[in-house]
C-alpha cells in the first residue's frame, strides 16, 4: 500500500489528515456539549450522572472514545510535522512583514491556538476524566441505582474562580481555532463551491462562536451558583 | 519625493547579505517603483558603485519577472506587479524596506534577484499537454462551455511571479501549482494527462521544498492576477482523485 503512505505523506495528504481529523473533532465537540449542558439542568446533577455513567459503560461509546483519542493524536502529530516542514520552507525570515494586510490572525496562528487547546485538554482530562476513570469518585443513589457522582467533581472544580476562568479563557482560544479551522477543513478536502462555500463560512463562524460560548457558560453558571 | 530605502544587498548565493540604506531625491509620483530604483541605480553607476540588482522584464504587468518584497508585502501595498506599482502609493519622506522573495526553493542569486527555477521544474514535471502535430484543427471542433472557458482562462492568467510563495507564511506554492493544474484540468485538451499531471506536479512541488497550505488566503490577496482559492480546492480534489484512480502503485 505504498501509494497510500505516499499520498498521506505529501503536503496535500498531511493537510487532508488535518482536515478530516479536525472535522471529526468538530462533531465530537457537538456531542460533548450536548452531554455537558445537562450540568445546567438544575436537578442536582441527576441527569448528568446518569448520562456520564451511560457513556462510560456503553461499548460503542468506549470504542468511539478510543478512536477520538487516536484522532486527536493524529491531529497533533501532523500539525507538528507540517509546522516543521513549513518552517524549513523559509529558512531566512523577512525583516519587515505586514501579514494583517492579507490574512486573518486566527489563520496564521492555528499552531499557537492549538497548543493552548492541548494544554487545556491535558488539564481537563486530569481534572475530570482521570479522576472518574482512575480515582475513587463519590457514589450517589438515584432511584435505587448507584452512580459515580461526576456532577460533584465538576461542581467542586468550578468553585475555584481561577479554574473556571481558565476554562472560559480556553474556550476563547477554541473559538479562534474553530473560526479558521471549520471553513479551512472544507477547503482542504476540496469543497469550494459558489453555492455552498458562503454557507459553510457562515455556519463555521456561527459554530465557532456558539459552541465555545455554551461550553464556557457551564463554568460561569456553576461558579455563580457556588457563591 | 524624497525617500529612504533599506535594500537587501547580497553579493552572491553564498554571501550572508544584509540591509543597506540609500536616499533618493526628486522622485516623481508618476514613476513606477522600478523606475524609482532605476534612478537610484543610475546615481550609483555614476559614482562607480555596484547598482542594486533586481528582476524586471516587460514592465507591463504581464510577464511576472519583477518581484520585490516591499514594506512587508510582495509587490508592495497594491495588488499588482511591482512594475505597475507607482510612487503615488507612497508619501514624501517614507522609509521603504525592500527584500527579495524569501523561500528555500527561491535562492537569492544577487541582491533582490531570486532563482525561480523551481517553478519551471514543476511545470516540466507535468504542466503541459502533449498534442499531435499536423494540420491546424478547426477552432470550433472542440466545444467548450463559456463558463468553463472563462474559469480556465482565469486560472491561466497566473504569470508565475511567485508572490503567492512570498506572501505565504509557509512559503507554499499551492496557488501557483493549483492555477497551472486547473487551467488544464478544466479543458478537454488537458484530460489525457490529467491524473498523472496532478501527481507529478505535486510530487515536484514537495521535492522543491515548498511549504503546505494553511488556507490563510494571503496568496490570493496578494496575487497580481487575483487567482482564486477555489483553484487550491480543485487541485486537492485532482490530487486525491489521482491518488486513488491512477495505476501508479
Amino acid at each position: 500500500m505504498s501509494w497510500v503512505t505516499k499520498t498521506l505523506n505529501s503536503t496535500l495528504g498531511r493537510k487532508l489528515l488535518m482536515a478530516l481529523t479536525g472535522l471529526f473533532l468538530i462533531l465530537f465537540l457537538v456531542v460533548h456539549l450536548a452531554g455537558n449542558l445537562q450540568l445546567l439542568a438544575g436537578d442536582g446533577g441527576e441527569a448528568f450522572n446518569i448520562y456520564a455513567q451511560g457513556m462510560a459503560v456503553n461499548p460503542l461509546i468506549r470504542g468511539v472514545s478510543i478512536i477520538n483519542f487516536i484522532l486527536i493524536l493524529v491531529h497533533i502529530v501532523y500539525a507538528i510535522l507540517l509546522t516543521q516542514h513549513n518552517k524549513k520552507a523559509r529558512p531566512i525570515e523577512y525583516a519587515v512583514t505586514n501579514p494583517s494586510a492579507n490574512s486573518s490572525w486566527a489563520s496564521r496562528n492555528m499552531g499557537i491556538l492549538g497548543t493552548v487547546i492541548l494544554i487545556f485538554l491535558l488539564v481537563h482530562l486530569r481534572g475530570f476524566w482521570y479522576r472518574l476513570k482512575f480515582g475513587s469518585p463519590d457514589k450517589v443513589n438515584i432511584d435505587g441505582v448507584e452512580y459515580d457522582n461526576a456532577f460533584i467533581i465538576v461542581e467542586e472544580a468550578f468553585k475555584n474562580p481561577f479554574y473556571a476562568g481558565f476554562y472560559v479563557l480556553s474556550m476563547v482560544f477554541l473559538a479562534f481555532h474553530l473560526y479558521h479551522g471549520f471553513g479551512s477543513a472544507f477547503q482542504t478536502i476540496g469543497l469550494n463551491h459558489k453555492k455552498y462555500s458562503p454557507l459553510i463560512k457562515k455556519v463555521g463562524i456561527g459554530f465557532a462562536i456558539l459552541v465555545p460560548a455554551l461550553f464556557a457558560l457551564i463554568p460561569i453558571v456553576l461558579y455563580i451558583q457556588s457563591l | 519625493m524624497n525617500l529612504t530605502l533599506k535594500i537587501w544587498r547580497q553579493k552572491n548565493q553564498s554571501d550572508k547579505g544584509g540591509f543597506k540604506e540609500y536616499k533618493v531625491t526628486g522622485i516623481s509620483e508618476d514613476m513606477s517603483f522600478l523606475e524609482m530604483l532605476d534612478v537610484l541605480n543610475e546615481e550609483m553607476s555614476e559614482k562607480g558603485e555596484d547598482p542594486v540588482h533586481f528582476d524586471h522584464d516587460c514592465r507591463e504587468g504581464i510577464c511576472g519577472t519583477c518581484s520585490l518584497f516591499i514594506n512587508g508585502r510582495p509587490h508592495g501595498p497594491q495588488q499588482t506587479t511591482t512594475c505597475q506599482l507607482h510612487m503615488r502609493s507612497f508619501k514624501d519622506g517614507d522609509s521603504i524596506t525592500i527584500e527579495p522573495w524569501r523561500a528555500k526553493p527561491f535562492p537569492v542569486v544577487k541582491d533582490l534577484v531570486v532563482d525561480r527555477g523551481a517553478f519551471d521544474r514543476i511545470i516540466q514535471a507535468g504542466g503541459y499537454v502533449s498534442v499531435n502535430t499536423g494540420g491546424v484543427p478547426d477552432a470550433n471542433e472542440i466545444a467548450i462551455p463559456k463558463i468553463i472557458a472563462d474559469e480556465a482562462f482565469d486560472s491561466a492568467t497566473c504569470i508565475g511571479c511567485g508572490a503567492c510563495v512570498a506572501a505565504c507564511k509557509n512559503g507554499s506554492a499551492m496557488l501557483f501549482v493549483s492555477a497551472k493544474i486547473s487551467q488544464l484540468a478544466l479543458l478537454p485538451q488537458g484530460q489525457v494527462e490529467r491524473r498523472e499531471r496532478a501527481e507529478k506536479m505535486i510530487a515536484q512541488m514537495d521535492a522543491e521544498g515548498f511549504g503546505a497550505c494553511s488556507n490563510t488566503g494571503a496568496c490570493s490577496a496578494e496575487c497580481p492576477k487575483e487567482i482564486r482559492q477555489s483553484n487550491i480546492a480543485r487541485m486537492n480534489r485532482e490530487y486525491y482523485a489521482a491518488s486513488v484512480v491512477t495505476e501508479n502503485v
